[in-house]
């Protein structure tokens, strides 16, 4: 009995030590999201539980190491201590309450999580190789950069264009995957910003090459700033064809993998390719004009450049007016030096 | 040319050979459809099928049975080559459970290592931030590689172990099927080269889960990584099934099942698993495979595919998986605690059964993998509550050793070092995995450095620290010889706080915002000082590993002879001299009397042999 009070006196200090210093670790990033105050709350219980559970398994291992191991000289086999099945029953009743307890917790929080402001923003994100876009539907606006007010909930519309992505700011806690495939895969998440700032979203599932530095700046506001924004967005579109090129050219991700200064990326350089003549994996040539562009963006499948992957995806395009590809050619018209 | 003797070498010409009859014959059948008649992606496949056959044609482990379905006699002998020694014993065909477990453990060690030097690359590039000398293509490839590689190293390991002590353990003298443990054995030749020349196949970059689409678009790599692991889960299942045989059908006379070394209800629960859910990763690699090579549609959204269908057939083997690296594990450290400390494990019945009730409950908790992604979001809550009930027979594990370990008499040679280090570290494995259980939290860590941390501490714990363990504690029964001590602590001195700084550092990064798999990450996040300690001490554990091997190398050459049974352990494996002889048990039957760990209890004994035999001439 002396023993169990010794050990039992080791594992309280170990736990209060382990509690301190995770209270002492910087462990998350800045909370800016309603969504995250239940999660780090959920958070801090977790970090005291291990804390706990961990010294409790530790301090009486450390007590037997220390204060029962095999004395110099001494031969003889431990005590026959073959089990206790009251101590089994406790043991295993305990933590079958606790865990349950937990997930009743974790559904709570998961409740919070997921609740449904229905004057929610409503903002479609779509992620492609290797960018995101924003488009405010309300508004009719597009953006590189997801620009939020703060205090409100909105609802971001995920899907991609290619493969899966996942949309994740830290500092909101919440992460969701972004799914390929028709409108049964657009999968919704809720952030309610409660800062103002820049954050960052980081593609948080592998995506290919540059999944890395798929990022995009996200922008906290106010309230009237957000206004303010959204009339400045639609007023931005430029008059000149070329220069609307330009921007739907960013804002479709073309550029993640078209440079136009010449250095080569995942696909072919747009700088000085049109009116070129280039040789097609079949071996037939082609020179590049607007009809070609026009098929490389619809139907990317169907004629592939020599030496490069058929990364190119018809999801790419779809989404593309006759228009906008016509601005679009414009723009690589344009690129020559 | 007395090299071509050897299984292993007769198996890699034939396979060379088998591989470009496979080309040849689907660039004939091009030829005669009318079609171009180089395109890589089937030539490549079926000629990498073809060389799997010649193979094992090869090696000759499909010889007796051709013999039979001829009616010609076979012999019982076990080795191709009985007057082979040293390590060209391994590099033979043999039908002697020892050998192949050896076998086996040799492999795995191969496997460990290359997937170890992928890691110390990348992670030289994951020192600091930005690009140093690792293109992202090259670095996903590593880092695909490096996961899919461990995993064959960790299960190979799981089978050399189960190999070696089942038989030896149950009073068996060999495996129910000979024959097929061998054949079990070769495929994962094969398979492993297979997959290595995925790096001569444009690598691939969806790291070891291999989820569609990004796996659809994969260069030709990705083929090479489904062959791989295709044939890779043939060889677990027939391995399982053997072991599942051997323990119900070859048991000792008295050897009940409540009688067993607690290491063979392991090897039950996981033996289970293999057999039942190895299938669900093969098929799902299977339908990528047809996908590519067919155009079928499984998972293709442009022709109503699904793309989180795959990730329900990856996890629900995937997962149940890593119960099989870490019961295994878990096992040897219930094996050797009451030996070390002299002292009945205590509950044994409760320690057998939670590991078959944590192979239960791993059936039901796979969408834990998928919070996040997408799949209904109702399945969410219910796979919390099972995911975390799996924390219930796990916990039976860590108090009964607790339990055993209380006021028992312990001594620290370097396996009981590696066992409580691998509690300690499988306890820190263990309790980070909560947080990813419950949903809310999980939507934080999900794919970011904390799961890293939190499976490279349950891995390492549950079954890196217990292998080598296992390693150094069977070290003299398998050689006959001692390892060095001192190497061996020096070993597990190094390791043990190289491992603590890697693992807490990585689950720090990966809450600050470090996501899994990605080349280069942001100086904002603050995590650079972290990252470059987590490279170092990846290298300390480098160089902890490259002891161990110098020491076995040396110590299987010149090392001290060792006592019939050193650890004075009740074990049957250890009442048979070392190293054992051929047939084990055959020529001394042997008879269970008494319980297994009755460490401390005067007069008590565990089973009687009788004869003792000689040590074998050759072994
Ligand atoms: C994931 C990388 C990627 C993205 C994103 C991408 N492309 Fe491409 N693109 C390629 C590759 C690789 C090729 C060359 C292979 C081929 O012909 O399909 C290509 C070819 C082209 C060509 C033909 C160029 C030539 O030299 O013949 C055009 C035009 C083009 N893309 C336009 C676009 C537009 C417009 C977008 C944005 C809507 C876009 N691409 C987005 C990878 C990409
Ligand atoms: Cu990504
Ligand atoms: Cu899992």
């Amino acid at each position: 009995m002396r023993h169990f009070i010794f050990a039992a006196l080791l594992v309280a200090a170990l736990t209060v030590l382990g509690i301190l210093g995770l209270e002492q670790a910087r462990l998350l990033p800045e909370q800016a999201s309603l969504q995250a105050v239940g999660i780090d709350w959920l958070f801090s219980l977790h970090f005291k539980v291990i804390a706990f559970l961990f010294a409790l398994i530790v301090g009486f291992m450390l007590y037997s190491i220390f204060v029962f191991r095999r004395r110099e000289g001494d031969t003889t086999d431990g005590d026959h201590i073959e089990g206790n099945t009251s101590l089994e029953v406790l043991w295993t009743v305990v933590p079958l309450g606790v865990v349950l307890y937990f997930s009743f917790l974790g559904a709570q929080v998961l409740g919070d999580v997921e609740r449904i402001d229905p004057l929610a923003l409503e903002v479609d994100v779509i992620g492609s190789q290797w960018a995101w876009r924003f488009e405010y539907p309300d508004y009719d606006v597009v953006s590189t950069t997801l620009v939020l007010p703060v205090d409100q909930q909105a609802v971001l519309r995920l899907s991609s264009t290619d493969v899966i992505h996942s949309f994740w700011v830290p500092e909101f806690r919440v992460k969701q995957d972004v799914l390929p495939g028709d409108e049964n895969m657009i999968r919704d998440l809720r952030v309610t910003p409660t800062e103002v700032g820049e954050y960052t979203v980081r593609c948080a599932e592998l995506c290919g090459t540059q999944h890395a530095y798929m990022t995009a700046p996200v922008v906290v506001v106010q309230e009237d700033e957000f206004q303010t924004w959204l009339e400045e967005q639609a007023a931005a579109i430029p008059e000149d064809p070329v220069e609307r090129g330009r921007l739907w050219a960013e804002q479709n991700a073309c550029l993640t993998c078209h440079s136009i200064d010449g250095s080569k990326l995942v696909g072919p350089t747009w700088l000085n390719v049109y009116g070129s003549q280039e040789i097609m994996e079949d071996g037939s040539t082609v020179i590049v004009d607007d009809a070609y562009i026009y098929e490389s963006i619809r139907e990317p499948a169907l004629r592939i450049v020599e030496g490069y992957p058929p990364a190119m995806v018809p999801g790419l395009g779809e989404n593309l007016s006759d228009e906008q590809i016509a601005d679009i050619i414009a723009f690589i018209k344009s690129l020559k030096e | 040319m007395a090299i071509f003797s050897l299984g292993l070498f007769t198996g890699l010409l034939y396979q060379i050979v088998g591989t470009l009859v496979g080309m040849g014959l689907v660039m004939l059948i091009r030829l005669l459809m009318g079609i171009p008649v180089w395109n890589p992606e089937p030539v490549w496949v079926v000629g990498m099928l073809f060389g799997t056959l010649a193979f094992m044609v090869g090696t000759g482990s499909v010889d007796d049975w051709f013999k039979w379905a001829k009616g010609e006699p076979t012999t019982d002998e076990h080795h191709s080559d009985p007057r082979l020694t040293g390590l060209k014993k391994y590099l033979a065909l043999s039908f002697d459970h020892k050998v192949i477990g050896i076998q086996y453990g040799l492999w795995a060690l191969v496997m460990i290592t290359v997937a170890g030097s992928f890691a110390l690359t990348f992670r030289t590039e994951l020192a600091a931030p930005d690009l140093q000398f690792l293109q992202p293509d090259l670095y996903n490839t590593f880092m695909s590689l490096h996961g899919i590689v461990m995993i064959m190293g960790i299960l190979l390991g799981v089978a050399a172990m189960s190999n070696y002590l089942v038989p030896l353990m149950i009073g068996a003298s060999d495996m129910a099927f000979p024959r097929l443990n061998a054949f079990a054995f070769w495929l994962n030749v094969p398979s492993g080269i297979i997959l290595l020349s995925s790096i001569f196949f444009g690598g691939f970059d969806t790291g070891w889960t291999g989820y569609p689409p990004l796996s659809d678009q994969a260069p030709l790599g990705m083929q090479m990584f489904f062959i791989g692991v295709y044939i890779f889960g043939l060889s677990s299942i027939l391995g399982s099934l053997n072991i599942l045989v051997t323990i119900f059908r070859m048991r000792a006379p008295g050897m009940i099942l409540f009688r067993m070394p607690v290491f063979v209800w392991t090897a039950l629960a996981t033996s289970i698993i293999s057999l039942t859910a190895t299938q669900l990763i093969g098929l799902s690699f299977q339908m990528v495979m047809f996908q590519r090579l067919f155009g079928m549609g499984f998972f293709r959204p442009e022709v109503g595919g699904n793309v989180i269908l795959f990730q329900h057939l990856f996890w629900f083997y995937s997962h149940p998986a890593v119960y099989v690296f870490i019961l295994t594990g878990l096992g040897v450290i219930s094996e050797l605690l009451p030996v070390f400390v002299r002292k009945p494990l205590f509950g044994y019945r409760w320690v057998a059964l939670s590991s078959l009730a944590i192979a239960l409950v791993g059936f039901f908790v796979w969408a834990h993998h998928m919070f996040a992604s997408g799949m209904e979001t109702y399945l969410r809550v219910p796979f919390m509550f099972s995911t975390l009930l799996v924390a219930v027979p796990t916990g039976i594990k860590f108090f009964s050793w607790v339990g055993t370990m209380w006021r028992g008499k312990m001594t620290f040679q370097t396996p009981m070092l590696f066992v409580l280090g691998g509690i300690s570290v499988f306890l820190l494995g263990g309790l980070s995995g909560p947080p990813n259980g419950t949903v809310a939290t999980d939507l934080h860590l999900h794919d970011t450095y904390w799961i890293v941390g939190h499976f490279h501490a349950t891995m390492f714990g549950g079954f890196v620290f217990p292998f080598f363990a296992a390693i150094y504690y069977w070290f003299p029964k398998m050689t006959g010889r001692m390892y060095n001590e001192k190497f061996g602590k020096l070993h597990f001195w190094l390791m043990l706080p190289a491992f603590y700084v890697q693992s807490l550092g990585q689950m720090q990064v990966g809450l600050l915002g470090m996501r899994r798999r990605i080349a280069d990450y942001d100086v904002a996040l603050g995590i650079s000082a972290s990252q470059m300690a987590i490279t170092i001490a990846g290298f300390v554990i480098a160089v902890s590993v490259g002891i161990f091997f110098l020491n076995l190398l040396d110590s299987a050459k010149r090392g001290e002879v060792a006592e019939a049974n050193p650890w004075n352990s009740r074990s049957p494996e250890w009442q048979l001299p070392s190293p054992v002889p051929e047939h084990n048990y055959a020529d001394h039957p042997f008879e269970v009397l008494g319980e297994p760990y009755d460490y401390g209890l005067v007069g008590s004994v565990y089973t009687s042999l009788d004869p003792v035999p000689e040590p074998s001439a050759t072994d």
